[in-house]
């Protein structure tokens, strides 16, 4: 049996109307942003599922805007981020897509620059507010923004894995997931953290001459 | 400390406590926050549930989706005309009630009690009671801490969310928390709390969730608006000394087991209930 918090059953304070398409469609958008370099001129929404079928009526385009905006998902700014958006010259565009095999609530969030390659993050409210991001620029992941992580791509060697680890273990942190793919020689690997991240953790990481991408971001709030 | 509610009623009777005690104590062993931090945080809890119970009372709120809104305030404006069926009490909580609904239909801030769709229970029972027996911020803290243990039994012995279990999952759940509450900060002991909580439950026991056009708003609102009104009339039934043949557990257990028999045309698909008749299929078609 799980064991409730008293504000497990009051709460969370969020916006309305339901948590999975306001709260859950906010940190989607919010962790895309963190993964994001923030320079976006445009953002185009694909709705899958269910998703792209209530997107109006239940908020979950304002939620997702917002979330791409820094917004947290409590921020009563939620039902205006759309004109909030607007007033920042950032154009907003909303597609209904079929993604595939995926959970019903999924949207594909993809950035574009003026100058760099556009990114995109595909992730799912999998309800309660708690999400799970499965794909970064057609890299399969599968983390949930509840904890700090680490996300790297790198060619692969033996001893990367630990090189990583050592790194994390004299900095003092616990690793609390790890996760690696491999693909045509190409590794990626998700790790989640049981303690917030710092820069110097990064900036040792990078110094590991096979990195190719590194980013982190710590726990997106509720 | 207790995943019953036989066995919060003997950790009560033995230790001489109320409910909202032992909850406290719950929470301070099995969390790591401290008293203080608890205490501040269900202030907030509080708070935020006060402004959604009145926010929508002077002015208009309409939902995101359009389709609902207004009625608090109109309920409101009728309860203060004076010439009601229900007397005030009951009207104005029930205005509050539908205050919560509203600002969460529109996007705005709320406490999940014990869900969205429900939110709006358990504010407008705690501030009715509140004005009712003149009672302070601090009572009414300790009356989400009751609330909030009985929401824990039903939570681990059935379920709050109305995907699973149907509406009486979700707005009877939240009325049970409520009747308890009330019922302990009216001065009832532990098994008039409890008797309360079955009440609620068993007057709404077999409720489906059947939003039309599975937007949380229709009957959603009008359900936390009756759900008020059930937990004020379960707290006054069990204040009578009038007592609940089935012991509160058993009536969870009830409610749990008529939830999984309920089809899933009837737990949150919007594909039964009022959201399947000709007009929710309309409304349907307009909105999606
Ligand atoms: S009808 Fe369904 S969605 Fe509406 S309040 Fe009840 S359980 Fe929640």
């Amino acid at each position: 049996m799980k064991n409730y918090s008293v504000f497990d059953i009051l709460g969370p304070v969020m916006i309305g109307p339901s948590s999975s398409h306001t709260a859950g469609a906010a940190r989607i958008g919010k962790i895309a942003r963190e993964l994001a370099d923030d320079s976006f001129h445009k953002v185009t929404f694909y709705l899958h599922g269910s998703f792209a079928k209530t997107y109006k009526g239940h908020g979950t385009d304002k939620a997702l805007v917002a979330g791409v905006l820094g917004m947290d998902p409590s921020d009563e700014r939620i039902k205006d981020s759309i004109e909030i958006a607007k007033k920042n010259n950032i154009h907003i565009e909303f597609v209904e897509e079929d993604l595939g095999y995926v959970h019903p609530n999924t949207v594909k969030i993809l950035f574009h620059y003026k100058n760099r390659e556009n990114y995109y993050v595909i992730g799912s409210s999998i309800g309660g507010g708690n999400v799970v991001i499965t794909n970064i620029n057609g890299n399969e992941v599968n983390f949930t923004g509840d904890y700090p992580t680490i996300l790297a791509k790198y060619k692969d060697r033996k001893g990367v894995i630990s090189e990583i680890s050592t790194i994390l273990s004299n900095n003092n942190m616990n690793i609390a997931t790890m996760n690696v793919t491999r693909e045509n020689n190409i590794a990626t690997m998700v790790t989640e953290l049981d303690s917030p991240i710092d820069e110097r953790i990064i900036e040792e990481i990078s110094a590991i001459k096979e990195i190719i991408y590194l980013t982190a971001i710590n726990p997106i709030k509720r | 400390m207790f995943n019953k509610a036989c066995e919060l009623v003997k950790l009560c009777t033995d230790n001489n406590k109320k409910i909202y005690e032992i909850v406290i104590e719950k929470e301070l062993q099995e969390s790591n926050i401290s008293y203080d931090q608890l205490m501040d945080r269900m202030k907030s809890i509080l708070d935020t549930m006060k402004n959604s119970a009145s926010s929508a009372l002077d002015k208009s709120v309409m939902s995101v989706s359009k389709l609902t809104g207004g009625n608090a305030k109109k309920m409101q404006d009728y309860t203060n005309k004076g010439k009601t069926v229900c007397g005030e009490i009951i009207n104005s909580a029930m205005a509050m009630a539908l205050s919560t609904s509203e600002v969460n239909a529109s996007m705005g801030r709320i406490v999940a009690a014990p869900t969205a769709g429900a939110s709006g229970i358990i504010p407008a029972a705690m501030l009715t009671i509140k004005e009712r027996f003149d009672l302070s911020d601090e009572d009414l803290i300790k009356g989400l801490f009751t609330a909030s243990g009985i929401g824990q039994i039903i939570a681990k012995n059935a379920t709050i969310s109305g995907a699973e279990g149907g509406c009486q999952a979700e707005c009877g759940a939240a009325s049970a928390m409520a009747a308890a509450a009330i019922v302990e900060l009216a001065g009832g002991d532990i098994n008039q709390s409890l008797h309360a909580a079955s009440f609620a439950l068993i007057n709404i026991m077999g409720l489906v969730c059947d939003p039309v056009a599975g937007l949380v708003e229709f009957p959603c609102a009008l359900r936390n608006a009756s759900g008020v009104a059930n937990a004020l009339l379960s707290a006054d039934l069990a204040l009578a000394g009038i007592e609940s043949l089935i012991p509160f557990d058993e009536v969870v257990e009830a409610m749990y087991k008529v939830g999984k028999a309920l089809p899933e045309s009837l737990r949150e698909t919007a594909l039964g209930g009022v959201a399947d008749t000709l007009t929710g299929k309309e409304v349907k078609k307009r909105f999606l």
